[in-house]
């Protein structure tokens, strides 16, 4: 996986030795304090991690094996707009693959990934509980429903802006 | 102690509470094939994550199969290790992880020596019906180890001697599911990580996945260059263990053997690491003693304990872990190193050759000699002192190419002036064996007095970490010894903590120190053959005539002709080293 690399400021690395601080520093509580140090940065860039790792004592090697077994963790900062694709069986069945692929078309990055501007970043998730609308697409707080891969285009133009 | 009484394949047996089924089979000869499974029970090693699901057993009334290595026995239990159901099952798994796995078993370095192979021929594997997606992944070549994970099948032994064993840290499964693989952070190369090279993950990887960088090509071309002047050093580890490729017992000590083949191979002189082990203690044994007496003087500048510094898993873990603490260890080199620049300086002027027409290669029990000898502090203008290091393995397998019949093969001496060696450089190769080489001649030196008694057995042993009192005629010295990387670190987080009250510590990175080495014939987890290798090595010690490093007249007569006196300008500048810190250059990869 490649990774962006950051230098982290010193107030950066001193509110992540707080959060294992918080948890005593226990190597058990590893999820927990990537939990919250996600929470925190909205990612978990390898520098981070490295901190983590020195605090912890628990090796880079595994800490890295943790943050790349959970779907939850991410190593790549969210886009200031991002979309999530509902892949749950409803928006499944209904086409919520094609809608997308055409939004990897259109943006040229796969699940996981956030493009170079920083303004778009795309994952996917499971159901949000609206399935009436499938398929279903948010971006940010607003959802989109009964999306066809035609729709991709026009929905992005309105983030055109901003 | 609570009995559990079962049966197993109708027979009958008695165990204790907690046994499982795996282990109590074996105690009434049945042995069920396994895998992932790894026990060195004399080191406290062991690897039983039950995901290979090979040694499966029936158990009467169970719905699923059950993995013996990882199931308890339990009073009563029915079990069958080789039912119809079992043994297709058992097929299934292997099958299907043969399906993921590349075939080009016939050219693989591993062949031969294998688990997976082995399996598979055990249970008749003849074809392997599915067909699916296969891993792709690119190779990672080190100075030292290659990795080519799409030979792992996710038994994880690697993973529990990085982290567990070494405390190294490197090797984690990473990723989720078909994409998983056994890597270092952020899947960096292992030459960008904190990796020691120690080579432990060679020894335990069942399948290729995991090997040694092989040099035995290169060494082909040099002995059939008639340009080239090939001398050879071999560790002392290697005599105790090379017989066993030859299906020797293990134990057999085959130096005369060696000396003959190394010679049949065409080397051009045939010299002994034992020599430079003798001429490390004269170094590090007066470097000990000069902390010493400026410790007794009340210096409160000296640095002690004086920790070895003859293996370079050990170096690079330090450097990597405790660069705070890296003028601790003798600054002497080790015995490869020290070899290396001793024959391309004193010995090439003696035969007068230049030292870039002149080739030392190492024979060594290791695979981080490999990476050692690639250190630029170990080269002049480029050139190194050691041109490349072979392992005991890569030896085998060279002389079996050679068709030389190496059982029936007469003994003979190496030779002269670098080849001469004491019993104290011969134990160089078991774990406790520098340090107690240190003492036979420290104790002389300092007391002024002869050495009646050099065995000193309190310094002998597989304890992971060992400690002993060794009274220098009124003067108590307080010596350590650990081996795996892991023992390593407890001492060290001692000393840095000041807990400590060694004046000495010998440290080994390998299980065993040299004799259990990362290039070392494999043992497959009987870690018997270790104590068979322990004891032939003592065995060659007890049987010298010279047993102490400073009696080596071979080494009297280099301090003599060309060195002076130990720590002299000229020592220094070939002998002794200065280490680094590591802990920054781990960096992250774009």
């Amino acid at each position: 996986m490649s990774s962006i690399k950051i230098k982290l400021k010193e107030k950066d690395v001193a509110k992540i030795i707080e959060i294992c601080d918080s948890f005593d520093n226990n190597p058990g509580d590893l999820i927990n304090v990537l939990h919250k140090v996600q929470g925190e940065f909205g990612y978990l860039p390898a520098e981070v991690q490295e901190v983590v790792s020195n605090q912890l004592k628990v090796s880079l090697a595994k800490i890295y094996g943790v943050v790349t077994f959970y779907s939850f963790f991410t190593m790549i900062p969210r886009g200031k707009h991002p979309i999530s694709i509902c892949t749950g069986t409803a928006c499944y069945v209904r086409g919520a693959e094609k809608v997308l692929d055409e939004f990897k078309k259109v943006l040229g990055i796969k699940v996981g990934e956030s493009t170079a501007d920083g303004k778009f970043s795309l994952t996917c998730l499971r159901c949000v509980g609206a399935c009436g609308l499938a398929p279903v697409v948010q971006i940010g707080d607003k959802t989109y429903g009964r999306l066809a891969p035609d729709d991709v285009k026009r929905i992005l133009d309105e983030y055109a802006d901003n | 102690m609570e009995m559990i009484r079962l049966t197993i394949d109708k027979k009958t047996v008695e165990v204790k509470k907690g046994t499982t089924i795996l282990d109590a089979a074996k105690s009434i000869g049945i042995n069920i094939p396994t895998l992932c499974y790894l026990n060195m029970g004399d080191l406290n090693i062991e690897n039983k994550p039950g995901g290979c699901r090979v040694c499966v057993v029936e158990v009467d009334g169970r719905r699923n199969l059950a993995p013996s290595c990882a199931t308890e026995c339990m009073p009563g239990m029915v079990v069958s290790t080789h039912s119809m159901r079992v043994l297709n099952a058992r097929k299934t798994v292997v099958q299907l992880i043969l399906s993921d796995h590349p075939f080009d078993c016939l050219v693989c370095a591993k062949s031969g020596n294998c688990e997976l192979q082995d399996l598979a021929i055990k249970l008749g594997i003849r074809d392997v019906p599915y067909i699916g997606e296969q891993s792709t992944y690119r190779e990672d070549t080190s100075p030292s180890i290659i990795r080519d994970v799409d030979k792992c099948i996710m038994c994880r032994r690697c993973e529990v001697m990085c982290n567990e064993v070494q405390t190294v840290g490197v090797l984690s499964a990473i990723n989720r599911g078909f994409q998983s693989v056994v890597a270092p952070a952020f899947e960096m190369n292992l030459d960008h990580s904190v990796c020691t090279y120690c080579g432990q993950c060679v020894n335990v990887c069942p399948t290729g996945a995991l090997t040694e960088v092989d040099h035995t090509n290169q060494l082909i071309n040099d002995l059939a260059d008639p340009d080239k002047v090939v001398v050879v050093q071999t560790a002392p580890a290697v005599r105790a263990a090379l017989g066993e490729a030859f299906g020797m017992e293990p134990g057999t000590l085959v130096t005369g053997k060696l000396a003959t083949v190394l010679r049949e191979l065409g080397f051009d002189y045939v010299f002994d690491t034992d020599f430079a082990a003798d001429l490390t203690i004269m170094e590090e044994g007066t470097e000990l003693l000069g902390r010493l007496s400026q410790h007794l003087q009340g210096d409160p500048d000296v640095k002690l304990p004086i920790l070895t510094s003859c293996c370079p898993a050990w170096v690079k873990f330090f450097e990597h872990n405790f660069p705070e603490m890296k003028d601790i260890p003798s600054t002497a080199r080790s015995p490869q190193q020290m070899f290396g620049a001793i024959a391309k300086t004193y010995f090439a002027d003696k035969i007068n050759v230049d030292r870039k027409k002149l080739i030392v290669v190492s024979i060594m029990p290791c695979v981080a000699k490999k990476y050692e000898c690639t250190r630029d502090e170990f080269k002049v203008d480029g050139n190194p002192d050691v041109d490349y290091s072979v392992s005991t393995r890569e030896l085998a397998h060279l002389i079996k190419r050679a068709n030389i019949d190496f059982v029936s093969l007469p003994d003979s001496d190496f030779d002269n002036p670098l080849g001469e060696s004491t019993g104290a450089g011969v134990i160089f190769g078991v774990t406790g064996g520098v340090i107690e080489a240190a003492v036979r001649t420290a104790y002389e030196v300092h007391t002024g007095k002869a050495l009646e008694k050099v065995d000193f057995k309190q310094l002998r042993g597989l304890e992971g970490i060992r400690s002993a009192t060794v009274d220098f005629d009124g003067l108590p010295i307080n010596i350590g010894i650990a081996h795996g990387l892991g023992n390593a670190r407890k001492l060290l987080e001692d000393i840095k903590s000041g807990k400590s009250t060694y004046h000495a510590i010998e440290i080994m990175a390998c299980p065993g120190g040299c004799i259990g080495g990362g290039g070392q014939p494999y043992i497959h987890g009987d870690t018997s053959i270790l104590k068979a290798r322990q004891k032939a090595i003592y065995a060659e010690d007890a049987g010298k005539t010279l047993r102490k490093s400073h009696e080596n007249p071979y080494i009297i007569k280099l301090y003599e002709e060309f060195l002076g006196k130990p720590l002299s300008e000229k020592a220094h500048h070939l002998l002794h080293t200065h280490y680094f810190d590591r802990k920054k250059e781990v960096f992250i990869e774009e």
